[in-house]
């Protein structure tokens, strides 16, 4: 596993990957049904509605119900896909999701796009940055967040073969696609991208790249960076965060999301129990986000490869 | 056929349950709870197409129900077992520690007839379209009931529901909504009036019902048979079913103040004097 190896091969949005794995697994499977809350075209539904139209159900703009007629539908044995911005997808319902889906254990895929802020000129009332803490806290919860188009296809696949209620949490812009196509997307297990001795960057997401980009930088200045992408938030794979930080012993978390409550302190939660080590955030300080383009905002929010390089270099003097 | 009279015996019955269910551990909702007996009673006992056991989650080919206003649980609970879901002694176990009689009806511990969990209000009638929604996809012709309350109807989700179903012509489903005029803080005309219920149901595109005693028993069977038959029509079916809160027992009959109350022994024993045993006898 080298940082060379990776390469992109264009760019994509994650959400078309959604769109495009949506429709595949609909063919595969005649359980699965999809609903919306008038976001069918951002959420690159229409492929699936166009083919199945008995199986995909309008909402209109509300979203509470939508979760509760996926719940419905998953309690007469159906697999509902709901799709929407993230934010509408989580604080918008999430008494709903809480009392209907998780507490009643329901087969719910909750599909969730235009996560954090590259979601961009629409500002900070849709860049909901405090998602992945919200779905993570409850009881029996999936949490994914893939990196890229091919990835966002595989797991939207791989979540129907799944029995129990998803968060899968991916975005809007065009981003670089790196990983393979059609490579079997594994619930729960941690993807190691590059191999390295000094630092680990456990990274979710869009900032998977990013990542990806500040090692190699770093591999300039001779600093060995181990990347691996955690695109299952929950369950979190331990051993494989563990293995890597018992070599490492120093951390940096990267992800689109607030600093509390997302990736970096579930992966404090694990180490301050088992392993102690010093670690850097690289997310959102506290903050709300605003309009902007999407490179722009990450850079004036801290999520920039600058600022991976330089929490690399923070925890390397720390550890 | 449903014999009437062994079922006005069981209502009699049900209600002796309730009140020392909710006696018994100082908690619970008495009120909502004895105001739909009939209606609970009704329609597991004269209505419904079910099997309780064993139960299966998914009821395919079997009427569903949803209770929405989940925190009348001691009705639910005492007519899910007196129709065989579970065993009568396990009433005893109600809202105490690591029993599947939780406070507010829960899947989670497995208990048979719950197929969500319900309590935080207002989404019990989602649910519902979400089950008559797969029916329709399984061509199951059976259907889904569900029971809110109208207290509850003050939560928006309820209106995007009703919206929702007309819109995509969910017939196959009857909502039952408990009008008792009866919330925590009030009557519903202080708290927040709920206006004229018949037509804001039917101007949202609902074949709505009316039935005006609730608490008598062959009139809410028949009006629950009469929405079965109005099912199928093209639009969903909803009963404006009046009742009394705390029917049956004087001290509670008609007012919010018994809506999550439980009686103390003096009280307990004015109570169990007019309700009195039955041959199904207590749990």
């Amino acid at each position: 596993m080298k940082l060379d190896d990776i390469i992109s091969t264009g760019n994509k949005a994650t959400r078309e990957g959604f769109g495009a794995g949506f429709l595949e697994i609909g063919r595969q499977n005649p359980d699965i049904v999809g609903l919306t809350a008038d976001l069918m075209g951002s959420l690159q539904m229409q492929f699936f509605q166009k083919e199945f139209p008995e199986r995909f159900f309008q909402c209109g703009i509300s979203e509470a119900n939508m979760m509760g007629i996926a719940a419905g539908l998953a309690t007469a044995g159906k697999i509902p896909y709901t799709g929407t911005f993230a934010n509408f997808s989580t604080g918008r319902v999430y008494d709903q999701i809480r009392q209907s889906i998780a507490y009643s254990h329901k087969n719910v895929k909750i599909c969730a796009s235009h996560a954090g802020l590259t979601l961009g000129e629409d500002g900070a009332t849709h860049q909901v940055l405090e998602d992945i803490g919200m779905m993570r806290m409850l009881p029996g919860m999936t949490v994914i967040c893939p990196c890229d188009y091919n990835q966002t296809k595989a797991a939207t696949m791989a979540i129907a073969e799944y029995n129990g209620p998803v968060y899968l949490r991916f975005g809007r812009p065009s981003w670089p696609v790196f990983t393979p196509e059609n490579k079997k997307f594994r619930i729960g297990k941690a993807q190691l991208l590059a191999s390295g001795k000094d630092v680990t960057i456990f990274a979710t997401g869009h900032l998977v790249w990013t990542s990806i980009e500040a090692a190699r930088q770093l591999a300039g200045e001779g600093i060995s960076c181990e990347v691996i992408n955690i695109h299952t938030i929950k369950p979190l794979d331990e051993e494989a965060v563990l293995d890597s930080v018992q070599k490492t012993r120093a951390v940096v978390v990267a992800e689109e999301h607030q600093r509390t409550g997302g990736l970096g302190d579930a992966i404090a939660n694990l180490l301050a129990h088992r392993l102690p080590t010093a670690m850097e955030y690289v997310g959102v300080k506290d903050t709300f986000g605003e309009s902007g383009k999407p490179a722009e905002l990450l850079e004036k929010y801290g999520l920039g490869k600058k600022d991976l390089v330089w929490a690399v270099k923070d925890v390397l003097e720390r550890k | 056929m449903a014999d009437l009279s062994k079922l006005k015996e069981l209502c009699a019955q049900v209600r002796r349950d309730i009140v020392r269910m909710v006696y018994n551990v100082q908690s619970g909702h008495p009120g909502g709870s004895l105001g739909c007996t009939e209606f609970m009673v009704a329609l597991y006992g004269a209505v419904l197409k079910h099997s309780p056991r064993p139960f299966r989650m998914e009821g395919k080919n079997q009427d569903m129900f949803f209770l929405s206003n989940g925190h009348i649980s001691p009705v639910w609970y005492s007519v899910l077992a007196r129709n065989g879901y579970f065993t009568v002694s396990e009433l005893n176990t109600f809202r105490k520690i690591s029993s599947r009689l939780q406070g507010h009806p829960a899947t989670h511990e497995g208990l048979p007839g719950v197929r969500v969990a319900s309590g935080s209000l207002g989404q019990g009638i989602s649910v519902a379209i979400g089950a008559a929604l797969a029916k329709r996809l399984n061509a199951d012709k059976r259907l889904v009931f569900c029971l809110c309350g109208d207290g509850e109807l003050q939560e928006g989700q309820c209106w995007e529901a009703i919206l929702f179903a007309a819109h995509h012509r969910v017939d196959n489903l009857v909502v039952t909504v408990d009008w008792n005029g009866q919330q925590i803080d009030g009557p519903n005309d202080k708290v927040i009036s709920l206006g004229n219920l018949p037509a804001k149901w039917k101007s949202f595109g609902w074949d709505v019902l009316l039935l005006e005693q609730g608490n008598d028993l062959g009139k809410v069977v028949s009006g629950l048979r009469r929405a079965k038959r109005r099912t199928g029509k093209g639009k969903p079916v909803v009963i404006l079913m009046k009742t009394e809160m705390g029917y049956g027992v004087d001290y509670m009959q008609g007012s919010h103040d018994w809506h999550g109350k439980a009686p103390n022994e003096e009280l307990f024993q004015r109570a169990m004097a007019q309700l009195p045993e039955t041959a199904f006898g207590d749990y």
